[in-house]
């Protein structure tokens, strides 16, 4: 018995260890949800994202990293420095070697990066029976179907269809490869109290925090677009004088 | 060249000064403001200059991420998240030498597909052709080789399966491919080396690219008629004229280039390569970058890993002694009947390639894998020796002017209106 559930958390380990596209063997279609963020002028919901700041902070960071992200980075989206100094302080890191040489902890400063909840893989392993937590820092650009994938896999648990049998510690969800997942459900109506007092629908909360998830793993996603509409503008003006030139330049031979 | 003294015209006094001891100006004027260009040219004829635009793109983006780039198993991959996050305009930077990547080889396939239907490896271009073969080989070694910087799950399984690839060779395979690692398996003398290569290929490269240019200068241009230019009537120089028409189909191509860079930056990449390496999971498919896919799929067409090896280098290979399979002296298929319908046959046998090149090698795609490397070997190695000497080619025109005066009706000879251009 004990054997059986070494390997059955073995197993467990390895399938959360994969990748998103690893194990589907058929491809299991996402639906497209609406995002302030998609098209050629999408833009952050600074409002949305604040909101999912705060659900990863309460629901997701007890077990995901978000290593690539700093409290600094939070000013993006819409919060003052004093904020982000506030965010930050609730947070606490280990820093050092001081002079005796120990090493310490203290309240995160702004340019600390996000806090993780294990101290290295096995910790966080041990903690979810065999299962790895993934780093959220990329977790929206490392997924096919990025946000759209996330919220719906975030409200995508179910009860299994009888022929399924769930190996032990995993959940069915309609949209993980393979539909076995070691992550349990934890979005669910009014699982968090928004700040805001926006209504925290499961809809609303899986939507907020997979906003907040692309944020962060492109925060430079707004910028860009602008960028990319001065640059194409600038472009089509170019290539209609370019043209003209050109036709002028060719006239004598056509 | 050797009478540069006498010949340069220059004005300013510094100008004359250099140009009479090194006629670089002189140089730069007989090649790049008067060199002849057939009239007849289409816009086909942009993407070799349009190639030469992006190598230096990528160069340029490339020193400036090698600044912010730490070519270490433990730090690449979040060197090159802190480029996208915290270096200034790094975000711009990387996706313009991501995208410039996909950009390059699509220019590059144009212009080869230009080359095989216009018949520009033909005699007496041969060497040129073969040049830019090279230069191909050197791309895809440089274009892998900086795939694998990033360090994500399919840097790190595309390295192991490629460089894997040469462990197929009968007895000096395994040696080879710890040798090519530095180690047992792909780890940081791998990606330290390929860093390394990775800088040093792309000035190879620029070096080939400027003996492709050099070779086109002595042959001078192919045209869509594939008949020789027969004097000034049948040219321009080509400042103004290419200049002007080059310029505005770069324009084009950069808009083409910065739609991927600022609205679909990631649209050509793969999303496991935002997970970092981890030699112990290997992703379900491993899949190339678009740009392999053809060769990918006819690698994997074989059951036999060597002859899988031999034929993926075969199909490049091959490309080398195409000026010599081709038999017919007809250069542009516009004169083809029959050949013309093949070509476009080989194109849409490339595209099926790259297809099932990304799809997983099993049921009906390894059996369409097989029948379209089938007819990609049949293509070169038999119906073109054949069908050079079977097809009855259409009667070809007199000279360049000929069909270009009947259609536009402008009278007036090239060499006679081009504009003379100031000198400095």
């Amino acid at each position: 018995m004990l054997r059986a559930l070494t390997k059955a958390a073995g197993v467990a380990a390895v399938l959360a260890g994969l990748s998103a596209p690893a194990l589907g063997a058929e491809a299991i279609e996402v639906p497209d949800y609406d995002f302030s963020f998609e098209g050629i002028f999408g833009t952050y919901d600074e409002a949305s994202l604040q909101r999912g700041y705060q659900v990863y902070e309460q629901v997701c960071a007890s077990c995901h990293s978000m290593d690539l992200v700093a409290y600094r980075h939070l000013e993006w989206i819409g919060y003052s420095e004093d904020q982000v100094k506030a965010l930050a302080a609730q947070n606490t890191v280990t820093d050092g070697p001081n002079d005796q040489g120990e090493m310490f902890t203290r309240p995160a400063e702004p340019s600390d990066y996000f806090a993780a909840p294990y101290p290295n893989v096995q910790a966080a392993r041990a903690a979810n029976g065999g299962a790895y937590p993934p780093d959220l820092s990329v977790i929206a650009q490392a997924r096919a179907g990025g946000a759209d994938y996330l919220k719906a896999l975030l409200i995508g648990y179910e009860d299994p269809p009888p022929d399924v049998d769930l190996m032990a510690g995993m959940y069915y969800n309609a949209y993980f490869p393979g539909h076995q997942i070691a992550m349990p459900q934890l979005v669910y109506d009014d699982s968090v109290t928004y700040q805001d007092g926006t209504e925290a629908t499961a809809e609303q909360i899986s939507h907020d925090v997979s906003a907040f998830l692309m944020w962060a793993a492109e925060p430079h996603m707004v910028e860009r677009k602008r960028s990319g509409v001065k640059v194409m503008l600038f472009l089509v003006v170019f290539a209609g004088m370019m043209y003209a030139v050109k036709r002028k330049v060719w006239a004598d031979q056509h | 060249m050797a009478n540069a003294q006498a010949s340069s015209s220059y004005q300013n006094p510094v100008i004359r000064w250099i140009d009479s001891r090194l006629p670089i100006f002189t140089m730069l004027d007989h090649e790049y403001r008067g060199y002849p260009m057939p009239k007849n040219c289409n816009y086909f004829w942009s993407f070799g200059g349009m190639a030469m635009f992006v190598l230096i793109v990528m160069i340029v983006s490339g020193i400036f991420l090698s600044m912010n780039y730490t070519a270490h198993v433990d730090h690449a991959f979040t060197s090159v998240e802190r480029i996208m996050r915290d270096v200034n305009s790094g975000w711009l930077m990387r996706y313009i030498h991501m995208n410039g990547a996909s950009m390059f080889f699509i220019v590059v396939y144009i212009h080869m597909l230009r080359g095989l239907y216009y018949g520009s490896y033909k005699q007496p271009r041969e060497l040129l052709w073969m040049i830019g073969v090279v230069i191909l080989l050197l791309m895809m070694a440089t274009a892998f080789m900086g795939y694998v910087l990033p360090w994500g799950q399919m840097s790190f399984w595309g390295a192991t399966v490629i460089t894997n690839l040469f462990s197929a060779f009968p007895l000096v395979g395994d040696p080879i491919v710890t040798w090519l690692w530095g180690g047992f398996s792909v780890d940081n003398p791998t990606l330290n080396r390929f860093y390394s290569l990775h800088f040093l290929l792309p000035f190879a490269i620029l070096g080939v690219v400027v003996l492709h240019v050099a070779a086109l200068h002595i042959t001078g241009s192919n045209n869509p008629a594939g008949i020789d230019t027969k004097g000034p009537k049948d040219t321009v120089p080509f400042h103004p004229y290419m200049t002007v028409k080059d310029g505005f189909a770069f324009i084009l191509f950069v808009m083409f280039f910065a739609f991927f860079v600022f609205f679909a930056p990631n649209y050509m990449g793969h999303p496991d390569n935002y997970i970092p390496a981890d030699p112990l999971v290997t992703p379900a498919h491993i899949v190339p970058e678009w740009y392999f896919l053809p060769f990918y799929a006819i690698l994997r067409a074989v059951p036999d890993k060597l002859g899988g090896v031999l034929l993926m280098f075969g199909s490049i290979l091959i490309l080398f002694v195409l000026p010599w399979l081709d038999t017919s002296r007809v250069r542009s298929a516009k004169f083809r009947p029959i050949y013309r319908w093949f070509f476009f046959l080989l194109v849409f046998v490339m595209l099926v390639l790259g297809y099932v090149g990304a799809k997983p090698a099993e049921g009906v795609y390894v059996v369409i894998a097989r029948i379209a490397t089938a007819y990609y070997f049949f293509h070169f190695l038999i119906l073109l020796p054949v069908l050079g000497k079977i097809e009855k080619p259409l009667p070809l025109p007199r000279s360049i002017s000929e069909p270009v005066l009947k259609k536009g009706g402008g009278p007036t000879p090239a060499g006679a209106t081009a504009k003379p251009m100031e000198k400095p």
